[in-house]
């Protein structure tokens, strides 16, 4: 009889299993209008998701590379797989992984099947069952958490009147690729009045589909909903892909409120170039809670446009780099309307030579008065080796507005240091301590699994630091 | 005197800031066993508080000669968080805040360093325990322990947070670096109390030496010696009485009286007189 982790006997759901996929599809490498079609063709999509990704195409040739932030000219288009079949990106066993991604997993204490999922080499079977019992619930509640390329078969209606309405395909250049080659990624409707009390976690919906290159998330709150979504998971995820480019789409409707997780961990060789936007309609809130460890350069500006009044935006992000890293993380608010509130809490940590900051718009639109807006943003740099670099733009067409921003750059101060040492308290392990306090006002907003996963991620990061 | 050895041994210890030439301990003497309580008194820049950093490891500080024995160990090779792992402790007189870090788990890793863990921390039950007495014993408000580190903390609130950490770490040998400035007359007799509740409560096992510029603690704890530092050196020692003499005549009447002797002996050596003894260095 099988068991598994959590002691619950497998034969007894055999639904709970996912059947290995048979087909398998490998695209070639580059872009083309017929790799997009192919695309299409192999998710047996609708002609107007079809006509989207072309036009996206289009769009994607004629737009040029961003000429701000850090440098992307090592990115070859015509060297990606745009579509490969998920079981393909899988590793084929545990032995072809990298020495440094198998260490971190038994280190972080990732139980094997958990970890063999996570680097892409087997499927996690109770996360299925855990998800299957409480897919029950949001079904009674008319909630719809699925993968999108499910949601385009099974609710074409809703898809088609609320995709790429927040972020068209010529809103930038990785943008349109995404709504070219898109695949993956959660779509979620929240009817009106319904509080989802338990947090979504793609982590839950298992299945091939869920860590993608180009992933496409888009997420409906009615009004007076509440859903907290939280994206990825905190250990490090493998793959060989070297690009990520995802959109994630959110509309919140009247009174409603959406919370977005995500604490990302990529392996060091991705160019993590996604584009979060939410638009907050009257009395909405929308918060973006964002955390970015790994990845070789991450280009994310989750934004909120308040477009109603009395809308609300919380942007908090954390960022590590270390070695050979380029971490531009930020985030963007609209004030489009009166009486709308925003807040953006930064806090960047850069180590070894790594460069990480804040990259943020605050637009205030002439009218929208009565408006308040709070930027922080507070970088760490943990030797001389290291770089910060915060470029916060303000464009203020109203008076009648009341705008803050504060940005502290600092070191580990000598003598906060020593006062730890001098309770007994090991130099690393000191180090450690005043770098979780200084993320601690962004940690403690996660879920307490993510929170303590997050230090644990940021231990190791840390470990060497200390000469 | 004594036929123990001294825990704490300091021979002719001198040290500096890095990058300052000019010496501030200019050959300190002092011998710290524990079951004693020893009050080191001084104006403003007399080196007090450098002498507590020193140490305690402060790596501001340069030392430029002498030696230090601590249980017989050359303390000086050791860094700050293996000396206090090995028991000694300080008070400090500026504590700095730690933002973003929870007092209690602060305390906890502390202490599981302390008890000797290894890359694990003392079980929270336990900790709790240790924790809920110390706070008992010294009518703390508990929620001290649920702010971050001395961050927001008022001048009082900082001075009892450093004594909640003596009680919880139960060190072998404390230094106070004026424990007592900044506080009004009621919290200064307050936190007196709860030291000598911790030295009572260690029954012989913990030496203190408290640094002070003023003689008002001493009116609640009574200390076995008093020495009194002037420019680098600790010049003059006594008994508790030492204390209410200089009350009596302040610094400049003990560096007359020190000048005096000094003027009338030849040579480096200890004078005794009148119950005191006079390190004589020219």
């Amino acid at each position: 009889m099988a068991t598994n982790p959590l002691g619950i006997d497998l034969d007894a759901y055999q639904w709970g299993f996912r059947m290995p996929e048979h087909y398998v599809f490998k695209s070639r490498k580059g872009l083309s209008r017929e790799v997009v079609e192919e695309i299409s063709y192999l998710k047996g999509e609708p002609d107007w998701m079809r006509a989207f990704r072309l036009h996206s195409l289009e769009v994607f040739w004629k737009k040029p590379m961003p000429t701000w932030g850090p440098g992307l000219s090592d990115l070859d288009f015509d060297d990606i797989y745009y579509y490969i079949k998920p079981t393909e990106r899988q590793v084929r066993s545990w032995d072809e992984l990298p020495q440094e991604i198998k260490e971190t997993y038994e280190r972080l204490g990732i139980p094997e099947a958990e970890r063999k999922f996570l680097a892409g080499v087997g499927a996690q079977y109770e996360s299925e069952v855990v998800y299957h019992s409480l897919k029950e619930e949001w079904e009674k509640l008319g909630v719809i958490f699925v993968d999108t390329d499910t949601a385009v078969r099974q609710y074409p209606d809703l898809v088609r009147e609320y995709f790429g309405t927040v972020v068209p395909p010529e809103d930038n250049k990785f943008a349109a690729l995404n709504s070219a080659v898109w695949s993956g990624g959660s779509f979620i409707y929240v009817p009106a009045g319904v509080q989802v009390e338990v947090p979504l976690q793609a982590y839950f919906r298992i299945n091939a589909e869920n860590v993608g290159q180009f992933e496409r998330t888009l997420i409906i709150v009615e009004p007076g909903g509440y859903v907290h979504y939280v994206e990825g998971c905190t250990a490090p995820i493998y793959t060989t892909d070297s690009l990520h480019s995802a959109v994630v789409e959110i509309i919140v409707k009247e009174g409603a409120r959406c919370r977005y997780t995500t604490i990302q961990n990529w392996s060091k060789n991705v160019y993590n170039l996604v584009t979060k936007r939410a638009v907050a309609y009257q009395d909405a809130t929308m918060e973006w809670i964002d955390g970015n460890l790994g990845s070789k350069i991450t280009m994310k500006y989750p934004s909120v446009y308040l477009v109603e009044p009395g809308a609300k935006a919380e942007i908090l992000s954390v960022a590590f780099a270390g070695a050979g890293q380029h971490q531009d993380p930020g985030g963007k608010v609209i004030h489009a309307a009166p009486y709308t509130q925003s807040s953006i809490v930064s806090k960047s940590i850069s180590k070894d030579g790594g460069r990480a900051g804040y990259r943020g718009l605050v637009k205030v639109y002439k009218g929208a008065k009565g408006s308040k807006c709070a930027v922080r943003c507070d970088a760490l740099i943990l030797d001389d080796r290291s770089r910060s670099d915060t470029y916060p733009t303000m464009e203020i067409d109203e008076e009648d507005v009341q705008i803050t921003h504060e940005a502290t750059v600092s070191k580990v101060s000598d003598e906060q240091l020593f006062y730890l040492m001098s309770r007994g308290i090991r130099e690393d392990e000191a180090m450690n301590m005043i770098v979780r306090g200084f993320i601690e006002p962004i940690a403690k907003e996660l879920p307490l699994e993510y929170a303590v996963e997050l230090n644990r991620l940021i231990a190791l990061e840390m470990e060497g630091s200390v000469g | 005197m004594h036929d123990r050895t001294p825990d704490l041994l300091i021979r002719n210890l001198r040290a500096k800031v890095e990058e300052l030439d000019r010496e501030i301990l200019k050959g300190v003497n002092l011998e710290v066993r524990k079951g004693e309580i020893h009050a080191i008194m001084g104006p403003n820049g007399s080196g007090k508080s450098t002498l507590a950093n020193v140490l305690m490891g402060n790596p501001f500080y340069v030392i430029t000669g002498g030696e230090v024995l601590y249980k017989g160990r050359d303390l000086l090779a050791m860094s700050p968080d293996e000396r206090a792992r090995e028991g000694l402790f300080i008070a400090f007189q500026y504590p700095v805040a730690i933002p973003g870090v929870n007092f209690a788990s602060f305390l906890r890793t502390a202490l599981s360093a302390r008890r000797g863990y290894q890359n694990e921390l003392i079980p929270v039950p336990e900790f709790q325990r240790i924790l809920r007495e110390k706070l008992d014993l010294l009518k703390l408000d508990p929620s001290i322990v649920t702010r971050y580190v001395n961050e927001g903390f008022s001048g009082g609130e900082k001075k009892r947070a450093e004594i909640l950490q003596m009680a919880v770490l139960e060190p072998e040998m404390a230094i106070l670096d004026e424990t007592d400035s900044g506080l009004d007359i009621d919290a200064v007799r307050v936190v007196a109390e709860n030291v000598n509740r911790l030295f009572e409560q260690a029954a012989g096992n913990l030496g203190i030496v408290l640094i002070t510029h003023y003689s008002r603690i001493l009116h609640y704890i009574r200390p076995h010696h008093v020495h009194v530092m002037l420019d680098g050196r600790i010049v003059i020692s006594g008994g508790p009485e030492l204390a209410d003499e200089l009350e009596q005549t302040g610094y400049e009447g003990l560096q007359a009286q020190f000048a005096e002797v000094a003027a009338a002996t030849p040579g480096d050596q200890p004078v005794r007189r009148a119950g005191k003894v006079f390190w004589v260095a020219h």
